[in-house]
């Protein structure tokens, strides 16, 4: 997908006027941080699997090269073909050419944000493949050729009526009059027309929650089971990852997937769970003959020596999203590229690139919410907050009011000049105010006044009026 | 006896000092009823929050060591607002990390710093106000305040021994109102839709009055009842449990003095 995120403002100020997707966040960011919040009260020892979490994450963060590398070993040997690739480019290109060897023309896929993150779909459609989103959300927002809005309930923008409309102008060859009303028609009519592709494909694409060094397996999780199909009916399995993914251990990846479900959806652990190690074996019943796997850095490796190494723990539940306040208000779109809410505007700036994304990490209002659900402890609003320090020397718009803050800074440092101008500009404002307690407009201040109105100060700075108690009783 | 009392300097933070005088009185009345010394350093302009978050570091470690030097001398530090603590308490020993002439100092002092509320409670052991108020009134957990510094149930044990006064908690009390500092006026769309669901969570709990330990949601939140017409009354938590209600509400017609 292209990257709008650097046109945030206008996203956010669209998504805002959208009445429809005001509706669909309010009830989607009630029900999940509630669905969360009953599981977790029911595992009293949550908060020590967080931590064991976080251990996982950080020992592997500062060991990365050796389970890479046993990774790469224990694939190997079953039989597994690992591809290294820098980025997203030569991910791109490694994809096509498997799937060239294949002489594939159709690729079923499971729903994947590192697949969203390197563009496949178009590289790949541009290249006479032809990729099948499997994945109810993810076909929906296909073929209406959208993208994600969350990277969990990629569709969640939608309801019931945009989908029924948009699978009647796609499926044409289905009966116009059938009815669309339920979910469970629309569920019903994405199976039915995906058997035929799930049959059909010659590769099957997925991506990976987890890389498991001590046996060299791919894990991943779905709700639908449909990844399941994809790794196991075409005859070529190729499964993309980012290098941050792997843990040492099965135990290691049990503990993440505990965290994970209840994290993410408030399941005690999600429908479908599947490690695949390697091919199909002499005597399996099924499986692909070949299977690929794609290690990505795209940009990994430069955030885990600098002050983001901690977001490379993410584990991709989406809680930040869910939790956030300013995503309930803007929805995923706006962030403009594949990861949004607190852990994109973390996250993109480190992945695109300077000023790409500029405003994501400043759209935030430190309430911590974000931190304080995270499964992995990332303390995303320190992240932003030292993303922001770098506009403030490098421009961008955390510098935006900086003549600003300055002027004020330059009183606030010092404390009598600052009482003599803080208690004139006070006392004027308050006369302006004329007893009417607040300001609808005032000039200077509309980003203020626009939705709100002004309380008036009350005239008098504490600081005088203290002065004069001081005096009266010393 | 008066050896004993506790000397508490009082940071009575920028948005108390210039808004809302009174707020910072009614703290200074509830500490001294507790039996605590107070002073108010004539050094404090602000904490530097506005110029930490806007990624400013030089202005907020010059701020920081201001502060550091005219509070380092009392045993206690206490401010109207979670936020201001918060940002002595979790974010001064981080601007010094590594700075061996100011760490300890910004630690001494971040260890000895209280949000007001949470003080009275916490340190002092006070159980109740003798304050009066025959209202419904409504709490909102400012950010800061509940993530950073642990306010939640301290002024809720103070509100219910004010006689007449009932609480009713909103559904969203825990969300943020989309004040943010800067926030508000760099994203003032956004701010608005945060503050508008803010609006609508408190109105329907049907209280004749909000209340929250932090100037900068409150101006938000009244700001935006008052914009839709709202007769729901914003107070400084503060003010309630020290019966200094003679000042109009925020943002409410009227002279102060
Ligand atoms: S940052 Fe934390 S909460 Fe957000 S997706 Fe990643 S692991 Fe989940």
């Amino acid at each position: 997908m292209d990257a709008t995120s650097h046109r945030f403002r206008d996203n956010a100020r669209h998504a805002l006027a959208n009445g429809r997707l005001k509706e669909s966040l309010a009830s989607f960011t009630k029900t999940f941080p509630e669905k969360r919040q009953k599981v977790i009260d029911r595992l009293p020892e949550f908060d020590a699997l967080r931590d064991e979490g976080v251990r996982i994450k950080n020992h592997v963060l500062a060991n990365l090269d050796f389970y890479l590398e046993r990774f790469e070993a224990k694939a190997t040997a079953a039989g597994a073909q690992i591809h290294w690739c820098r980025d997203a480019a030569e991910a791109r290109e490694t994809v096509l050419s498997i799937c060239r060897a294949a002489g594939a023309r159709t690729v079923t896929k499971s729903k994947s944000m590192i697949g969203e993150e390197i563009a496949i779909n178009e590289f790949l459609e541009s290249n006479g493949v032809r990729p099948v989103e499997t994945d109810l959300g993810e076909y929906i927002i296909q073929v209406r050729g959208e993208s994600p809005s969350h990277i969990l309930v990629p569709a969640i923008h939608l309801k019931g009526p945009d989908i029924a409309q948009t699978f009647r102008e796609k499926h044409t060859a289905l009966p116009p009059g059938r009815a669309l009303d339920e979910p469970e028609a629309i569920l019903r009519e994405a199976r039915t027309v995906l058997r035929g592709e799930f049959l059909a494909a010659d590769v099957g694409l997925t991506g990976a929650n987890m890389l498991v060094a001590e046996t060299g397996s791919i894990v991943v999780v779905t709700n639908e089971g449909n990844a399941d199909l994809v790794m196991s009916l075409p005859k070529v399995h190729v499964a993309v990852a980012s290098l941050e993914k792997v843990v040492p251990t099965l135990e290691d990846a049990a503990t993440i997937l505990r965290l994970l479900a209840r994290s993410a959806t408030g399941q005690d652990i999600t429908a479908y769970t599947t490690f695949a190690t390697g091919p199909k074996r002499p005597g399996d019943p099924d499986g692909p003959d070949e299977f690929h796997i794609v290690l990505l850095d795209n940009g990994r490796t430069a955030m885990l020596g600098g002050e983001f190494r901690d977001m490379l723990r993410c584990i991709r539940c989406g809680a930040c999203l869910n939790h956030c306040p300013v995503y309930a208000g803007i929805g995923g779109h706006a962030y403009g590229w594949v990861y949004s809410g607190p852990m994109g505007s973390v996250l993109t700036p480190s992945l695109l690139g300077a000023h790409q994304a500029d405003d994501l990490p400043n759209a935030s209002t430190f309430c911590g919410k974000c931190e304080q659900v995270c499964p992995m402890r990332i303390p995303l609003p320190t992240m932003m907050r030292h993303l922001r320090e770098r506009q403030f020397t490098t421009g961008g718009p955390a510098a935006k009011g900086r003549g600003a803050l300055k002027v004020w800074a330059f009183f606030a440092r010092r404390p009598a000049l600052y009482r003599r101008a803080t208690a004139l500009a006070i006392g004027a404002l308050a006369f302006l105010g004329g007893g009417r307690g607040r300001f609808r407009r005032l000039p200077l201040t509309s980003a203020w006044t626009g939705p709100r109105d002004l309380p008036a100060p009350q005239g008098r700075t504490f600081q005088a009026l203290w002065a004069e108690r001081r005096r009266r009783k010393p | 006896m008066s050896s004993a009392a506790p000397r508490v300097g009082f940071f009575v933070t920028c948005l108390v000092d210039l808004m809302r005088p009174s707020v910072g009185f009614a703290a200074v009345k509830l500490l001294e009823e507790a039996g605590c010394q107070v002073e108010v350093p004539a050094e404090q302009t602000c904490c530097g929050q506005p110029a930490y978050n806007s990624g400013d570091r030089a202005d907020a470690i010059a701020l920081a060591k201001q502060v550091i030097a005219a509070f380092e001398g009392f045993d206690y530090v206490v401010l109207p607002s979670g936020s201001c603590a918060g940002m002595i308490r979790e974010h001064y020993p981080r601007l010094f990390a590594g700075d061996a002439a100011w760490e300890g100092r910004a630690r001494k002092l971040a260890e000895r710093t209280h949000e007001l509320t949470a003080f009275l409670v916490d340190v002092l052991g006070v159980t109740g106000v003798t304050a009066k108020l025959a209202a419904t009134v409504t709490y909102h957990d400012a950010c800061s305040g509940l993530r950073e510094m642990g306010v939640k149930t301290q002024p809720r044990r103070l509100l219910a021994s004010v006689d007449g006064l009932t609480l009713k908690e909103s559904a969203m009390a825990e969300t943020c109102c989309g004040f943010g500092g800067t926030f508000c006026i760099k994203y003032p769309e956004i701010s608005e839709r945060m503050v508008d669901t803010k609006a609508d969570d408190l109105i329907a709990t049907g209280a004749d009055m909000v209340l929250a330990g932090d100037m900068g949601c409150l101006l938000n939140i009244a700001g935006r009842l008052k914009r839709k017409g709202s007769a729901m009354q914003a107070r400084h938590v503060a003010e309630v449990l020290a019966g200094s209600l003679d000042a109009p509400a925020i943002g409410e017609p009227g002279r102060t003095s």
